[in-house]
């Protein structure tokens, strides 16, 4: 069955069998490995990509469902060489640990800041409370956020004085 | 893990699917969000020859509010509901339930309906249904029937829908001008994501300061989602005094079948069950008087 989809904004598609899980399409068809696959069992969130814009489990949905529709990996974030806001939060902050929650935690946190950009504590911690860390590094992680919010607003900030130039 | 070979197919009206139901039957099993679903696939607990998906089918999903009740689509995602400004006013249980299911990756994806059609014992929107009282429409190719909440569970995992009907929306009445009524949903959970230990679902509406009517549903405490049928008729017609709540509670937890199990004992559940009851009861009454708890 024909699967066709954009991924980080690159047309892309395959043949699939329907029974083939969005995660093992991501990582064997489409060879984007940043999508771990963690408990498997809908448990996790190690697996999370974003379904036009909105974090998912993609070892919970078939392939064949993401047809038409819009996936962001974790390869998806950066822009070229220059990191996405929460990218760098989790570099500042030291969020990452062994690293294997990271994508679908950054995957949540980006989406998060789009719907909130300025997210309290609490909003934060119930945003990332379908993904497990291992590691228990949630301190960071939390911490990782808020500065990819600050990011992001004096990004904003700039943006909009120098459109206030022109 | 891999689900074991199915054929796959996406109608894009509500008469093709019913069609593929009709000619495939118990084969065929239907697909929303897929979040209970898809990993009893993967279990292999589920085995069906044919999944037809209801993504493409229009108008099976959004909250539309009218003056005597609000219809939910069956596939309005709990994320839908969760973010609609206006239940928390209309339907503070609605508002209250949605974001305890699950997490919010499940909620991201897993309908309302396709919780309700998956039955499970511990599933949220169960309990809520049986204390709103809500009314499901179900759609064959045969014709259109409303199915109580109350007549939906059949036992763990089975509902009294037929193998070629599909649950196109619930409609939860909401009180006229006259009347002020409040919920609550209250859940203990050893971790988000996790099944519930016990869930309870209140509803009430309030005529000159006496109870007209309570809803009390109940989660993962039993074979269905429960309702609270003695409970609710305690209240009925009395003023809701301190001593009417601890009856209605005790009531309730009379009600409650559970079972010992790594969540808790069932004497610890049953308790958990009064005690929910009391306070849901208290906070359903508060919204419903505009006071405070």
């Amino acid at each position: 069955m024909r699967v066709d989809v954009s991924v980080n904004g690159q047309a892309r598609g395959a043949d699939v069998e329907p029974r083939l899980l969005l995660v093992d399409f991501i990582r064997s068809e489409l060879r984007l490995t940043g999508t771990h696959i963690g408990c498997d069992t809908s448990g996790c969130g190690a697996c999370t990509v974003l379904l036009d814009g909105e974090p998912i489990k993609s070892c919970s949905m078939l392939a064949v469902q993401a047809d038409g529709h819009e996936l962001t990996t974790v390869e998806g974030l950066a822009s070229g060489a220059e990191l996405h806001p929460v990218q760098a939060g989790f570099h500042e902050e030291h969020g990452l640990q062994c690293g294997f929650c990271t994508p679908g935690m950054m995957l949540v946190a980006a989406a998060l800041l789009e719907r909130n950009p300025e997210p309290t504590e609490e909003e934060i911690r119930w945003a990332i409370s379908g993904n497990i860390c291992r590691c228990t590094g949630y301190v960071n992680i939390v911490k990782s956020v808020q500065h990819a919010a600050r990011l992001r607003a004096a990004a904003g900030a700039v943006a909009s004085a120098a459109g206030g130039e022109r | 893990m891999v689900p074991a070979a199915f054929d796959y197919r996406s109608p894009a009206s509500l008469d093709e699917a019913l069609g593929l139901l009709g000619e495939h039957g118990d084969d065929a099993k239907l697909v929303a969000g897929g979040q209970s679903l898809i990993p009893l696939l993967k279990l292999r607990f589920a085995a069906p020859a044919l999944l037809v998906d209801l993504a493409r089918v229009p108008g099976l999903a959004g909250v539309e509010p009218g003056p005597d009740e609000i219809r939910i689509g069956a596939r309005t995602r709990h994320v839908d509901v969760e973010r609609d400004q206006r239940l928390s006013r209309l339907c503070p249980l609605l508002s209250e339930a949605a974001p305890q299911i699950a997490d919010p990756l499940v909620r991201n994806r897993g309908t309302v309906g396709g919780s309700l059609c998956h039955a499970d014992p511990s599933g949220d929107w169960g309990a809520v249904m049986l204390a709103l009282d809500a009314r499901l429409d179900a759609r064959s190719r045969t014709g259109e029937r409303v199915i109580a909440a109350a007549d939906l569970f059949d036992g763990p995992f089975t509902t009294t829908l037929r193998p070629d009907e599909v649950l196109t929306g619930i409609r939860v009445p909401i009180a006229d001008n006259g009347r002020r009524s409040g919920g609550a949903y209250l859940k203990l959970e050893r971790k988000v994501g996790d099944f519930a230990t016990v869930g309870v679902a209140v509803h009430v509406t309030l005529t000159g300061g006496v109870v007209e009517r309570a809803g009390i549903g109940l989660t993962a405490v039993g074979p269905t989602n429960l309702r609270a049928v003695e409970a609710e008729r305690s209240l009925a017609g009395r003023e809701p005094t301190d001593e009417a709540i601890s009856d209605a509670a005790r009531l309730a937890a009379e009600a409650a079948q559970p079972k010992d199990d790594v969540r808790g004992s069932a004497d610890y559940k049953r308790d958990v069950v009064r005690v929910f009851v009391q306070r849901g009861l208290r906070r359903a009454l508060a919204g419903a008087t505009g006071g405070l708890a």
